[in-house]
């Protein structure tokens, strides 16, 4: 019932000029919150990008300074790694 | 010992609370609210370029606020947040102006109209705010940049509300106003643009807070990179930069661990 | 630090090295007011005017007064920075915000030569109006006008003059900052420079303009004690 209520008050699609601008206005929005997500997600991915360097910079230091014994480990770490 | 300032906590219940506000205010805006009397499907706009407005204007005030509390306290977490508050709201300010100029356009027939002071004093305020950036970025030493960079957004955040005066009251000697107040409104109107508001600081607050996490993230792995490449985290930036720096709040080095 | 001069002592210190420099170099007001006249000139020929009034003499006169300011604002600090008197002036047991205050009084002095000048070529070669009648309410804006440009002038001054575009970011700053007071002003003295002479409400305009300087002086007072550290 209050459904039907709705629609009637809802307007129709609009077809008429009006519509044209609050489209308008509301898509100038959206778009622009859709560029600041693309902006984001390329930040993310080069941030990602940079961690995972670091992380292979990080662990060849740990295998050049840790005693040889542990260069067997390291293979494993690695592996566990790249997941 | 890591940073104790993680800026992404609450970050998920805060976009989800965003999501629900504007999906809300968005059926209530096309389902609830009557058309308005004079301007009839075109005033829709009104519930998307006012609250934009209003957040924008609070968010430079906030800014310098936050600029008070770096001042005061000399903490460049504060000048962070600032910096983040103000760029933030000068979008919001762009978008305040576009869909100003669309709903003029539309209601007059003119891309611009001076007769509307919102559209007026915020051109002034997007100009004056527009120089933050290459301020910043023109002075070298980080904590000179951060201290003048807090006094102009306090002298700025001043200026906001008193611009707006001043240009209410040259247009109101002027020209009545054309695209409507929001004074004298019906109380469905009323209501729908009060969840309009809070959903567009819901959203104002969470992009905010993304940008500071995005930051606070980035400055972090810059850190680790100097750890690891053994530079020791003096703090000496390489690149100038507009942006604060957040030396000093950063883990640093006791020295280099391993390699020795 | 606790001053050990009082602040009014160092103010008229400052303010009279700072008008006896002036005096000597004419660095700032000769050029200002030559600027001013040019422009009028530069008014007449772009407008194809010979005489105006209302609303249109007072925006040119303040638009005319505002870009010399700028001049004279540009110049503010410059000799300071460059010469080290910011240093010297820091290491003086002196209240600091006195040069805020001597700077402001010298900005205005600086304004009102500026306008004794200006106003008198703008009644002679553009105003259509006479301009007797109108130098009372001219006189008060002007002077109210020029606290809000002197305060707002120094501050931005010390904001730009440490930076490396400081030339360009000076305007930049100030335009925006400056329009309340130009919206203020003009519209105070645009009903006494039209030909039928009205005296028109300008007191709400006055009124705006003595909040704004108040505002503002307080403001840029509290903060110009931040620029100077180094």
């Amino acid at each position: 019932m209050t459904f039907a209520l709705l629609i009637a008050e809802s307007p129709a699609l609009p077809l008429h000029t009006a519509g044209k601008y609050v489209a308008g206005a509301y898509i100038v929005l959206f778009a622009m919150l859709l560029i600041y997500l693309a902006i984001m997600a390329l930040r993310l991915t080069r941030m990602e990008r940079n961690l995972a360097e670091l992380l292979t910079q990080s662990e060849r230091q740990t295998t050049q300074a840790a005693p040889p014994h542990a260069q067997a480990q390291a293979p494993i770490e690695q592996e566990s790694a790249t997941v | 010992m890591a940073s104790s300032s993680l800026y992404g906590k609450g970050l998920r219940t805060l976009s989800i609370a965003t999501v629900v506000a504007m999906a809300v205010s968005l059926v209530l805006v096309f389902f609830y609210v009557p058309l308005e009397a004079e301007q009839g499907f075109l005033q829709k706009i009104f519930y998307v370029h006012v609250p934009l407005a209003i957040v924008a204007l609070c968010g430079f005030v906030l800014g310098g606020l936050l600029a008070i509390q770096h001042l005061r306290t000399r903490d460049p977490r504060w000048d962070m947040r600032s910096y983040v508050v103000i760029h933030m709201s000068l979008i919001f300010a762009l978008a305040t102006l576009i869909t100003g100029s669309i709903w003029a356009k539309g209601s007059w027939g003119h891309w611009w109209v001076w007769s509307e002071p919102t559209l007026v004093s915020f051109l002034i305020i997007f100009l004056l705010y527009a120089t933050y950036q290459p301020l910043r970025f023109a002075i070298e030493d980080p904590e000179q940049q951060a201290r003048y960079a807090s006094v102009f957004a306090i002298t700025a955040g001043a200026f906001v509300p008193m611009n707006y005066i001043a240009v209410s009251l040259s247009t109101a000697y002027l020209h009545p106003r054309v695209l409507g107040s929001s004074n004298n409104l019906p109380a469905s109107m009323g209501f729908t643009l009060m969840v309009s508001l809070v959903a567009m600081a819901l959203l104002f607050a969470t992009l905010c807070k993304y940008e500071l996490t995005a930051k606070h993230a980035r400055q972090q792995v810059r850190a680790l990179r100097r750890q690891l490449s053994g530079e020791g985290a003096d703090g000496t930036r390489r690149t100038r930069s507009a942006a604060p720096s957040l030396q000093g709040t950063l883990p640093q080095t006791a020295g280099r661990g391993a390699g020795a | 630090m606790k001053p050990t001069v009082g602040t009014w002592r160092t103010v008229g210190a400052l303010l009279r090295k700072e008008l006896l420099v002036e005096l000597r170099t004419l660095e700032s007001v000769p050029g200002m007011s030559l600027f001013a006249v040019s422009t009028f000139v530069v008014f007449h020929f772009a407008l194809n005017r010979s005489s105006i009034e209302g609303d249109t003499a007072s925006g040119i006169l303040w638009v005319t007064l505002l870009f010399a300011s700028i001049l004279g604002i540009n110049r503010l600090f410059v000799a300071d920075a460059e010469q080290g008197g910011f240093d010297g002036f820091l290491l003086a047991p002196v209240d600091r915000s006195a040069m805020f205050l001597a700077k402001v009084l010298t900005l205005v002095a600086y304004l009102v030569a500026l306008e004794l000048v200006a106003v008198p070529a703008f009644a002679l070669l553009l105003l259509g109006a006479p301009l007797g009648p109108a130098l009372g309410n001219l006189t008060v804006t002007l002077l109210l006008g020029d606290i809000g440009v002197a305060v707002i002038g120094t501050l931005v001054a010390a904001l730009a003059v440490r930076t490396r575009a400081r030339d360009l970011l000076g305007p930049l700053l100030a335009l925006p900052l400056l329009v309340p007071i130009v919206i203020g002003g003009a519209r105070a003295t645009a009903p006494s420079l039209s030909a039928a002479h009205a005296s028109g409400a300008a007191a709400r305009w006055l009124l705006t303009l003595g909040l704004y300087d108040l505002l503002f002086g307080l403001i840029a007072y509290a903060l110009f004690d931040f620029l100077l550290e180094d």
